[in-house]
């Protein structure tokens, strides 16, 4: 997917965002050290790095799940573009930033609703009511999903009698139905079989045309296969970041090669 | 090849066996304590209920209107007795069942973990409240009170007993539907807060739906505790066998004519002494069928996550 020849100097691409000296704490802990790293618009971003070493953290700071529970702190900014806005200031309300960001979880979560009203939900809360337009969305995002074929028919049966793999596919069609900016996937696949994972990734394949992902794995081939560019973390820090060729075969530092190579983590 | 005998290292020991079964019995013997005393409990109320139902048409029972079992012309209609526990339980849900919710959904979903420390342990105080405490209190609180609204309400009423049975209700559906909708997983609100939801939006939608058959329970449980309640309605409903289902009049229910006669001078094994079997027996099938419709809701509606 990278081609090796005609890879531009990043800085020339449009950001989507950007981490700006994020740090960030659980209580007294910081769990992020002085993060700086942009996301590129409609590129895949994957983030990578051993158990414990921060990347679940970093990716929640962009949709301020951490607000969710007490004790929490954020320091510096992620700055979402075009608007060019810091997402971490206090003026900002959550929700609304939760409205244009959306997010797919490790394991997969749908409501205890229909197949319709899972997708449709993200609608629904946003007071749209009209039945054909719920519809027409819904539709669309089972589409992008590639799940509408294996569901049109059962739209009203309860989505937790899809198998393992549909209910992620369903989860990203949930993601996908309020049309967001920017989409993080969370471990999306380490609850799902080799043949389900790769449904998902042929999916992390097509969506990147329309909208910028940023996916945290710990799964070195999926970042591979799917991803543009590669951030290595370790213990909170950023270590390396760069194409996701360069960061697999030409690491600039001693420890990405290490953990890259498997002689780490 | 030949058998070798048991090494005595890996011989069974005898000992340790002979332990295992007296404990085993221990168990066993505890368990059977409950399930005797329900045996014997039915098999009570069966037996003196066939005697009863031999001198007294299951038909009058179920359809009479009229309750007079010590009258010369004594009439034995249920619907009586019935009619007064379905009025003040329903007075009593119509408050347990939406207060309860509310606060379960309050102390899951939006207090913090200071207030919900605060708030439980008052909760189980309510709970360990004596039901003949509650009972005055709505004979000498709440009936005087209601009649600042209502001059006409007379001063043994099923209102002012249901709804001080509501209070008393509250907190054992609290307890039971918090506990199930804490029980939900944190993905679930984390996948709806996620997409923009509110937290009321993520309780109503998410939690209250994923937590349904807890929900049902709890429910089930305060009909249960209404329909058997027995001081609070003794004391403040009256003990006035009334066919009605206006919360305004004073009525008996089942419990409160059981405990009438029980503790009256009737002769044991009279007809009018085995209408409390009658009475009670249908006060077990009432809440055995609601028990029965709690188990069936919670097989039907519950979510594995």
């Amino acid at each position: 997917m990278n081609d090796e020849q005609k890879k531009p100097d990043p800085s020339t691409l449009p950001k989507k965002a950007a981490s700006q000296a994020l740090n960030f704490f659980y209580g007294s802990k910081q769990a992020l050290k002085n993060i700086n790293l942009p996301i590129y618009d409609r590129k895949v971003t994957a983030l990578i790095g051993p158990s414990g070493c921060g990347k679940s953290t970093f990716l929640r700071c962009f949709n301020r799940m951490h607000d969710l529970y007490p004790g929490t702190r954020y320091e510096g900014q992620i700055r979402l573009y075009p608007d060019d806005v810091n997402l971490l200031d206090k003026s900002v309300d959550p929700i609304e930033v939760r409205m244009r960001l959306s997010m797919v979880f490790q394991k997969p979560n749908p409501f205890p609703k229909s197949i319709f009203e899972n997708v449709a939900y993200g609608l629904r809360i946003r007071g749209e009511k009209r039945r054909s337009v719920l519809m027409d969305k819904v539709e669309e995002a089972l589409k992008s999903a590639a799940l509408w074929n294996e569901v049109k028919d059962r739209l009203d049966e309860l989505a937790t009698t899809l198998s393992g793999g549909q209910q992620q596919r369903l989860c990203i069609a949930r993601s996908l139905a309020s049309e967001p900016e920017l989409l993080l996937f969370d471990e999306p696949t380490s609850a799902l079989d080799p043949i389900a994972t790769a449904s998902i990734e042929e999916l992390i394949h097509q969506l990147r045309e329309k909208i910028t992902i940023l996916i945290v794995t710990h799964n070195m081939q999926q970042a591979a296969r799917v991803s543009d560019f590669t951030a290595y973390m370790y213990l909170g820090d950023l270590i390396e970041f760069g194409w996701t060729d360069d960061v697999f075969f030409r690491p600039k530092e001693k420890q990405t090669e290490d953990y890259i190579t498997g002689r780490f983590g | 090849m030949s058998q070798a005998p048991a090494a005595g290292r890996l011989a069974h020991r005898r000992s340790r066996h002979i332990r295992e079964r007296i404990i085993e019995l221990v168990l066993l013997s505890s368990a059977l304590v409950a399930v005797a005393t329900t045996i014997g409990i039915v098999f009570i109320l069966v037996k003196e209920s066939i005697s009863f139902f031999s001198q007294v048409s299951i038909i009058d029972f179920l359809t009479d209107r009229e309750w007079t079992p010590l009258f010369s012309d004594p009439h034995f209609g249920i619907w009586v007795l019935l009619s007064g526990t379905l009025t003040s339980s329903a007075i009593a849900l119509s408050v347990a069942i939406p207060v309860g919710t509310v606060l379960a959904i309050y102390l899951s979903e939006f207090a913090s973990a200071r207030m919900r420390e605060t708030a439980k342990p008052i909760l189980e105080l309510l709970a360990g409240i004596p039901t003949i405490v509650f009972g005055y209190f709505a004979l000498f609180f709440v009936t005087p009170l209601l009649k600042k609204i209502y001059p006409e309400l007379p001063g043994f009423n099923l209102l002012s007993a249901g709804l001080v049975m509501g209070v008393m209700i509250v907190p054992y559906i609290s307890s039971i539907a918090e506990d199930a909708m804490r029980a939900v997983p944190m993905s679930l609100r984390e996948g709806a807060f996620a997409m923009g939801a509110t937290r009321l939006q993520v309780a109503l939608n998410v939690v209250v739906p994923a937590a349904f058959s807890g929900l049902a329970a709890a429910y089930i449980l305060g009909i249960s505790r209404a329909v058997g309640e027995t001081m609070i309605v003794a004391v403040a409903a009256g003990m006035q066998p009334n066919f009605t289902f206006n919360p305004t009049e004073q009525a008996a229910t089942i419990t409160a004519y059981i405990v009438q006669v029980a503790k009256g001078d009737l002769p044991h094994g009279s007809v009018g002494y085995q209408t409390i079997f009658a009475a009670g027996l249908t006060l077990f099938l009432l809440t055995l069928v609601f028990n029965l419709l709690g188990y069936y809701l919670r097989k039907r509606f519950r979510e594995e996550y």
